[in-house]
């Protein structure tokens, strides 16, 4: 059976994507094999901790890893059609800011600081529409008041300092949005920001995909962010796709141990207090250290782990992915899938 | 203003402290105004006791918590430790309370010496205290080692050979070495994921118990607060705006702010039925505080611009549960006023 059915064509299609970095102690690859779907309109969320290769990911898809050092090995990333990874460099810049636009954890470093708020949206603008300067500036207008800068015809004229963490990511997304974009890349969007901030940037674009349509991919380490906004969910770990599914197969029935780990970690507001939280022991392992098996087995509770770990197996053999339930995909080796007795806290 | 009564026997004592910092402007670096970081703030902590501090970026927990341990001088107030006055302490008079009060930071990289070995970063204490022989401390600092949960074979590792998670453990292990009596912990896990996070809160609790440590826990993120603390204090531009019991705060919060940051929190529980509070606005600069209740601009209760502009009182409503009173801050806000007050 195909891991992926046939249907309406997805919005991005991306299959097999491996993507390496030349280091001092030789390559290393920081995305091994993932693939995942993004349907129109939806939101996916990719979640992982340090070092998983969600960031990575998204850097691939937009091809803006660092040169010279990384590079797409492998892999495809259909979008509307035409293949990301084999596109023009040409086509690249046109696809980029018009038709995905782009949201990063750290506002300051995707805006000029010398230059006005109007003036960067305005540029954006003319790059990708036959726009006069004055329409341009008077679309700038229009999409901060969208993104909910109180005073737009003010702050248009105002540089990023002026403005408040919070701000200024609306005008990040103000700029992501510019030209309509069919999706929207958001990498860790809220990090930086407090968490009242937080809830209100969520609940701007949750209310803007909701008008405008498009779809995003939410890359976050936060799991909360993700249950809270997105529709599927990839789990990243150690640069391998661990689960995929519907965020209801994710949360309500986690079947990978590292996802349930992951789950278990996090204190909740309704955690009783002074009580031991549930932990996943070990580390991750160095990337120039990966296993070719199951990479999450180290660290797994499996009564049996300790076989397989010595086995040619882990050596030698890489687990696919298999179709637990109807579009709910986990790796497929025993020793990191949820087992019957398992400990659960 | 009402203020947090003393408790008996606390460990520490803070009455009405502000930290204020010149701003310096212009061409001549004049001081014309200050940037009111703490802005009157008491509490006490008693021994043994996790006295669980959150708020905003910029709300002044973290210049709380240095002023605290004397590594920033405050401007007015008071600080007992053990009845002992440190607010005006030279650096030498302090010395002698440095054993007793350790901070641990949010950056590990940032507070451990990266030319030191992780075994003279461990030493270090106990040679400016002058305590032990060679033979003794290096005994001391693989029991620190061990107790952290790091190998024997770390001592003559550097910092940047370890993981960020290890790194916290290191300085923790430093922080503990001279068995202090309040360790202030300022947002000891932020800069972790989650499942290394866990471990580090564990790695606390554990040490708290069987050192019976006070702690002074400051962090943004009010569910590692919850796991940890025994009451809560919420900050908010330089000041307290509720004080409680962590069970009471949690199940009972009153002030409008303790409300949005609770309800801010996405939760990974999908069927949640939450109201979530969604403020107004940013937080003002605490350089020029808005006149009156800091937070009636923001809150989602709207007064007069009248009513903003008188200040709130920091009030008991029910024992050990201290609120911020003002129109704007708590709902029926009314009921809590008491004809003695």
């Amino acid at each position: 059976m195909s891991e992926f059915p046939a249907r309406d064509e997805p919005l991005l299609s991306v299959r097999d994507l491996v993507t390496a970095f030349d280091t001092d102690d030789g390559q290393v690859v920081a995305v091994d094999g993932v693939s995942f779907d993004v349907e129109a309109g939806k939101t996916l969320g990719i979640v992982g901790e340090s070092g998983c290769g969600k960031s990575v990911t998204a850097m691939s898809l937009m091809r803006l890893l660092p040169q010279p050092a990384g590079r797409i090995l492998g892999g495809s990333a259909r979008f509307q059609g035409e293949d990301l990874v084999t596109a023009s460099e040409e086509r690249m810049r046109s696809i980029r800011g018009a038709e995905i636009g782009m949201v990063f954890q750290e506002p300051m470093t995707a805006l000029n600081p010398v230059h006005r708020i109007g003036k960067q949206i305005g540029e954006m603008l003319l790059l990708h529409e036959p726009l006069s300067k004055a329409e341009a500036w008077q679309r700038s207008i229009e999409l901060l008041k969208l993104v909910g800068i109180p005073a737009p015809e003010t702050r248009v004229g105002e540089y990023p300092h002026q403005l408040s963490g919070g701000m200024r990511q609306r005008v990040v997304i103000a700029l992501a949005l510019a030209c309509n974009p069919k999706l929207v890349i958001a990498d860790e969007p809220t990090t930086a920001l407090d968490v009242t901030v937080q809830a209100q940037i969520l609940d701007l674009l949750r209310s803007l995909q909701k008008r405008l349509g498009m779809s995003v991919i939410m890359i976050t380490h936060d799991l909360g962010v993700i249950a809270e906004m997105c529709d599927e969910v990839v789990v990243m770990y150690a640069g391998r796709v661990a689960e995929r599914g519907s965020v209801r197969d994710i949360f309500g029935n986690p079947q990978h141990l590292y996802t349930r780990g992951l789950l278990e970690s996090i204190p909740r507001l309704d955690s009783p207090r002074k009580q031991e939280l549930t932990t996943i022991p070990g580390a991750v392992p160095p990337l120039s250290e990966m296993p070719v098996g199951a990479r999450f087995a180290p660290r797994s509770s499996h009564p049996e782990v300790t076989a397989y770990l010595e086995s040619a197996s882990f050596r030698e053999e890489r687990p696919v992915l298999v179709e637990f339930a109807p579009g709910h995909w986990v790796e497929d080796c025993r020793y990191v899938r949820a087992f019957e007795g398992e400990m659960t806290k | 203003m009402t203020t947090e009564p003393s408790l008996k026997r606390s460990l520490l004592e803070v009455r009405d402290l502000r930290v204020h910092f010149p701003v310096k402007e212009g061409v001549f670096s004049r001081v014309n105004r200050f940037c009111k970081a703490v802005d009157g703030v008491s509490f006490s902590i008693r021994p043994g006791e996790t006295f669980g501090l959150v708020g905003e970026s910029g709300c002044g927990k973290s210049t709380l918590g240095k002023a605290i341990c004397r590594l920033l001088r405050p401007t007015a107030g008071s600080i007992e430790f053990e009845g002992n006055a440190l607010q005006s302490l030279s650096k030498s008079g302090m010395r002698p309370f440095r054993r007793d009060l350790q901070i641990v930071f949010q950056d590990p990289a940032e507070s451990l010496n990266s030319r030191q070995t992780v075994g003279e970063i461990l030493e270090e204490p106990f040679i400016i205290h002058r305590l032990g022989s060679e033979a003794e401390r290096r005994a001391k600092v693989t029991a620190l080692l061990d107790r952290v949960g790091l190998a024997k074979s770390s001592v003559s590792k550097y910092p940047f050979e370890f993981s960020g998670g290890q790194r916290q453990r290191i300085g923790i292990a430093r922080a503990i070495a001279l068995e202090p009596k309040l360790l202030i912990c300022d947002e000891p896990v932020s800069a972790l994921d989650v499942s290394v996070q866990s471990q580090i809160l564990n790695l606390l609790m554990e040490l708290q118990q069987e050192m019976n440590m006070s702690y002074l826990f400051i962090a943004h993120d009010l569910s590692v607060v919850r796991v940890l603390s025994d009451r809560v204090g919420v900050m908010y531009l330089g000041k307290f705006v509720e004080i409680a019991d962590g069970d009471e705060l949690f199940s009972n919060p009153l002030h409008e702010y303790t409300k949005a940051l609770m309800s801010a929190i996405p939760s990974t529980d999908l069927d949640a039925v939450r109201d979530r509070v969604i403020l107004r606005g940013d937080v003002p600069s605490p350089i020029d505080p808005p006149p009156g209740c800091a937070f009636a601009r923001r809150s989602p209760i709207e007064v007069s611009e009248e009513e903003a502009s008188q200040p709130g009182d920091f009030v008991e409503v029910s024992p050990g549960h201290w609120v911020e009173l003002h129109p704007a801050t708590v709902r029926d806000y009314e009921r809590y006023i008491t004809p003695s007050r």
